[in-house]
Order: structure tokens, then sequence, then C-alpha cells
């Protein structure tokens, strides 16, 4: 069982996805809800559990058929991979209590889709193989462009369309790049590449470089950079709320796959190509902060509001892959935690704003009362403060951490302004945001939203705005082993480790 | 035939971004499938290109590499399920807006489709200004 362990956090969700297909499943929606609530705290379970076994033991290889390394199916499961499949699982665990609730009614295969999606999200962060890589980028956008329109609209038809097409063009350009690496390198196994990349021959290095950049372009399509960011708020905002939820992860995918090839691959010290675009990464990732808090400040919807904070958040955390150094990784990977389940929070929280009103939705305008303003607007409250970056929740942590390291690495002339100032354009907003829907109110509650409403809404919204508590709580420990997973990336494995001694 | 092979690959490609500029959705599936072909053809060719040489051991002396081989199998299958979901998403989106302009507008912006339009429609114009002479 322990041996199999970096393989369960993808087969669990494929298993679980077959067998709510099953039509004895699939014609109950309530036994659907079940099995799937059920296969997801296995889920987290499993990567809880890998999370502490990585910690102690460090790295696990799992060479799917026993192929060796640099030709089979390698994944690797290290506290970096460990930590994202745990995030992933805990931010899923919470939109589906949501999407329990009634959103999953909306349409057919709801839950097949969502744990296909949790599949791909898992296999990318475990893989150890640049086309594996792709195919399960692939496997979480297919996943996801049903999820994207499930329900259907005119809205979701017309955001999908944008996405499926930005993302097919995305994936073409994935592949040149993974033709120009092999031809370079002659492997696409990461760690592999990491230990060839110092020893390439003047001719392979041109080819090398291109397809380093051809990546960070196509990473940057997912990560939301600064040109490529365009699908992102309208594809957000239009989908239904457990699924805006799920997909605030999705861009921490081009994150983390940044993390793995130009912070390990092109590593500085790796002779010519240490530290490959970085500098370009750095001016794009302050611009996509700028035009992040731009769009939080003229944002005219919460759900739109909140897809700029998700653009504001990634802007922030490349900048911790342009820094480059091990302890902005580390910061990056505790402010990844905490915008991830914050953002996903929020867009609950969105959700439960939007039951509420009635016609006016989530829009900025004066409306009717909600039915529970209390409880709704705390859970706010606290989302609110913990994305601004306010003390005692868990933004606060992350952005010292971040604007720590950069004044380590000496980047703070440049981080410490847009940070801050972030922060200040994030407050104006959702302050302004908070009093219009809460306070500017007229006429009398709605008399379906009581049953429109469920315990399940607010247990989802509910779980997820708790993390930012737990992060709070365990800071100390989890900056501890953020360093850890950090360094042991940036150390790399060898393949005679992964393959376990074998030659 | 590495100069033929890499003509090949750029002009599908030239194509292909020609198709997918386009503002019609069916034009940039084209596109796009298109695309796929020329990837598909560029991610075979980066191990090198060989000829007479087997992808399997103990037939010849140096066989070529397999592994592209398998990437290109890899790669076709996911595109082949894209470009179905891209076109079903096409007719869908056809369907619900009421067009087939990726934007969801009804106004036609193609430029160079109504400049195509006008050329078609200038000489029946002045076939019927003759014809009204004549008479």
């Amino acid at each position: 069982m322990m041996m199999h362990l970096p393989a369960l956090p993808v087969l669990l969700p494929f298993f679980a996805a077959v067998f709510v297909l099953f039509p004895f499943f699939n014609e109950r929606l309530p036994l659907q809800r079940l099995v799937t609530q059920l296969f997801l705290l296995a889920l987290v379970a499993v990567s809880a559990l890998m999370l502490y076994t990585t910690l102690r033991d460090g790295a696990l290889g799992y060479a799917m058929g026993d192929w060796e390394a640099p030709f089979g199916i390698f994944l690797l499961a290290d506290p970096m991979s460990s930590f994202m499949v745990l995030l992933t699982s805990v931010l899923a665990l919470g939109a589906h209590l949501y999407a329990c609730a009634g959103e999953d009614a909306t349409g057919r295969y709801f839950h097949p889709l969502y744990l296909f999606q949790l599949m791909g999200l898992n296999g990318a962060f475990l893989t150890a193989d640049a086309f594996n890589l792709f195919v399960f980028f692939e496997i979480l956008l297919i996943a996801s462009y049903s999820l994207l329109i499930h329900g259907g609209g005119r809205e979701r038809t017309r955001a999908a369309q944008h996405y499926v097409l930005y993302n097919l063009i995305g994936s073409a350009f994935f592949l040149v790049a993974l033709a120009v690496l092999y031809h370079a390198f002659g492997t696409l196994n990461i760690p592999d590449m990491a230990e060839r990349a110092p020893h390439l021959s003047d001719e392979s290095l041109p080819l090398a470089e291109a397809g380093g950049m051809l990546l960070m372009l196509v990473f940057g399509i997912k990560a939301a950079l600064l040109p490529l960011h365009f699908w992102l708020p309208r594809t957000y905002s239009s989908t239904s709320i457990p699924v805006a939820a799920l997909f605030a992860v999705m861009t921490k995918v081009g994150l983390y796959s940044m993390w793995r090839i130009h912070g390990v691959v092109y590593a500085e010290g790796h002779g010519e190509l240490g530290g490959l675009g970085l500098d370009l990464l750095a001016v794009l990732s302050g611009l996509t902060v700028v035009v992040g808090s731009l769009g939080v400040l003229a944002a005219e919807s919460l759900r739109r509001l909140i897809a700029n904070l998700v653009i504001l958040s990634a802007g922030t955390l490349l900048m911790t892959v342009a820094m480059g150094t091990t302890q902005a990784v580390a910061a990056g990977v505790y402010y990844t935690l905490h915008s991830t389940l914050m953002s996903g929070a929020f867009f609950l929280v969105a959700g439960l704003v939007v039951l509420q009103r009635g016609q006016a939705g989530d829009r900025f305008v004066r409306s009717r009362p909600m039915l529970a303003p209390k409880l709704t607007g705390f859970l706010f409250a606290i989302c609110a403060m913990a994305l601004i970056g306010l003390p005692p929740f868990s933004g606060f942590v992350g952005k010292v951490f971040i604007m720590q390291s950069a004044l380590d690495s000496g980047d703070a002339w440049w981080v410490w302004p847009l940070v801050l100032i972030s922060g200040l354009a994030a407050m104006i907003a959702l302050s302004r945001a908070g009093s219009t829907l809460f306070w500017r109110t007229q006429g009398n509650v709605l008399p379906e939203v009581k049953e429109r409403l469920s315990r399940l809404h607010f247990a989802g919204a509910g779980l997820l705005c708790l993390t930012t508590i737990a992060l709070v709580l365990a800071a100390g420990p989890l900056t501890e082993w953020s360093m850890r997973a950090a360094q042991d990336m940036h150390q790399g494995v060898s393949l005679e480790q992964l393959n376990g001694g074998r030659p | 035939m590495e100069l033929i092979y890499a003509t090949v690959v750029g002009v599908m490609v030239t194509c292909s971004v020609f198709l997918m500029l386009r503002g019609h959705t069916f034009a940039i599936v084209m596109g796009l499938t298109l695309m796929s072909y020329a990837v598909n053809l560029f991610l075979f060719a980066s191990g090198g290109l060989a000829l007479h040489k087997p992808a399997i051991l103990g037939e010849t002396e140096n066989p070529t590499d397999p592994l592209p081989q398998a990437l290109v199998l890899t790669a076709i299958v996911i595109g082949f399920a894209m470009t179905a979901f891209a076109l079903i998403l096409a007719i869908r989106a056809r369907a619900d807006l009421g067009n087939d302009q990726v934007d969801g507008r009804s106004a036609p912006t193609d430029s160079l489709a109504t400049k195509d339009k006008e050329q078609r429609e200038k000489p029946r114009a002045t076939e019927k200004a003759s014809g009204g002479k004549s008479r």
C-alpha cells in the first residue's frame, strides 16, 4: 500500500469517476453525492499521508508498470507536489460540499467530470515527465471544458468558446516546445533534463533556450501572466459557483510547472541556461499585479472582482518564480496554499450572495436584504481580510513571507511596492463591495430564498473559510515545511535515486 | 529531405494561422486541425529524420528513435478528441448565440468576407447598369 502511495491521488479519482458513471449510481443523485464525497475524504487522507511520508523520508518515486525512469511513465511525490495535491483535495472537498446543495443537478455527469478534473490536476502535480505533464494538462483541460459549460446558458457558451479555442492553441505550442526540448536534451524526464542541462553541446543550447521560452509562454497562458490572461475574468465569472471555486487551483498548475521546469531545469548555475527568461518574467509578473489591481478596482460584480483577485495573486506568485531563490519559492508555496483556498472560499461566498439577492445577483447595486446577512457577511469579511492581507489571517503571513524573501534576495525595491499597493487596491475595492452588498438594501427578503438556501451551501463555504485560520495557527510548521519542499525541489533527485538504486 | 519536410510543416502552419485569425468558429477549428497536423509532423521530426530504419531493436544496425513516434501517437489521439470537442462546442455556440462569430456578435466583423462580397456584387451591379443603358 505504502509503495503505491504516489499513484493513489491519480488513481483514486479515476476509479471513483468510473464508479459513479455506472448506471446504478448515475441514476441516483444522492448516492452519487455520497460516493464522491467519501472518495474525496479518502483523497484528503491519502494526500495528507503522502505529505507526512515525504517530509519524513524524502521523495517517493513510482514507475508505472515498472518501466524505468527516463522512458516510462514516472510519478514523483516530493513535499512540493504533496503540498499541491493536499491543497487540491481540500479545495475540492469544500467546493463539492457546496455543489451537493443543488448545483450538480443542473446537468448530467457533474460528479464524474469533477473527479476527472481532480485526476488531471493531481497527475500534473505528481508527474516527473514533461510529456506526461502535457497529457495530464489535456485531461484536466477537457474535464474543465465540460465543467465550464455545465448547466448551459449563453454567457457560459461564449466564455467556453474562447477558453477552449485559446487553450487548444496553447496545447499546440506545448507540443512544439516538447519536440524542441526532446531534440535538445534527448530526454523529457524532468530530473534527467536537470542533470543534462549543464552539459549541453553548443549546438543544442539555442534549441534548449527556445524550448524553455516556449514552455514559459504555455505555462503563462495557464497561470494568467499579463498579455495572456484575458481569458480568465470572463471564464471564472460566468461558470457555476463550485466550478469557479475549483478553478482557483487551475492557475496554480501553470505556476507549479514553472517552478518545476524553470526553477529546476533552468536553475541558476546550469551554465548558459541558468535563469532563462526570469528578467522578462519579473517585468510581466509585476505588470500582471498592476493590471489585476486595476481590474479589482473596476469590477462591477463580486465574481468579476474575485476573478481579478485571482489574477492579482497569480501575479504575486509569479514574482516569486522571477526572484528564483529557494526562500522565495518557499514563500510562494505558503502563499499558494493561502490564495487558492481563500479564492475558492470567496467564490462560494459569492454564490451565497447570488442565491440570496434574487435579480440583483452579485452586481454592486442596491437590492433586497439577505436572509442570513450576519453569517454571509461574517464569511465575506474573513475571505476579504485574508485576501487583502490583513492580520490575523493567512494573507498577512503569506505577504510578510514573500516580502521577507524579496528583502533577502535584493528584489525588495520592486516587489514591496507592488505587494503593498495591490493590497491597498484590494482593500478599497472589497470595502466598497461589502458595504454595497450588505448595507445598501431596500424592500423585504425574497420569500423563495429560504427553500433555495441549504445548510450544505454554508458548510462548503465555511469549511474553506476555516482553512485560513488553520493556515495561521499552523504557520510555524507550514513555513518550515515549505522551506523543506523548496529545498528538496531545487536539490533535485538523480535518476539512480528514482529507480531505487538501479543505474 | 529535411528542407522539403520543413517547408511542408511551415506551409501548413502558415495556412493554419491564416485560418485561425478569421472570426468564424468553423474556420478556426479547421485552422486548429491543420495546426495539430503540422505539430505532429514537427514532433515526429524531433528524433531526427532517417530513411529505412525501423524503430525496432535487432532489425538493423542502428534503429531510429522510437520515442517521438510514441509521442506523436499520443498527440494524435489527444488532438482528435480536442478537435471533436471544439466542433461540438462550435455547433452549440451557433445554436446558443445565433451566429458563428467567436465573440457571438451578430454584425460580421470579418473584413475579408465583406471585401469578397463587394467584389462579387460589383460586376453584377455594373452589368445591371449597362443592361439598363442598352434598353
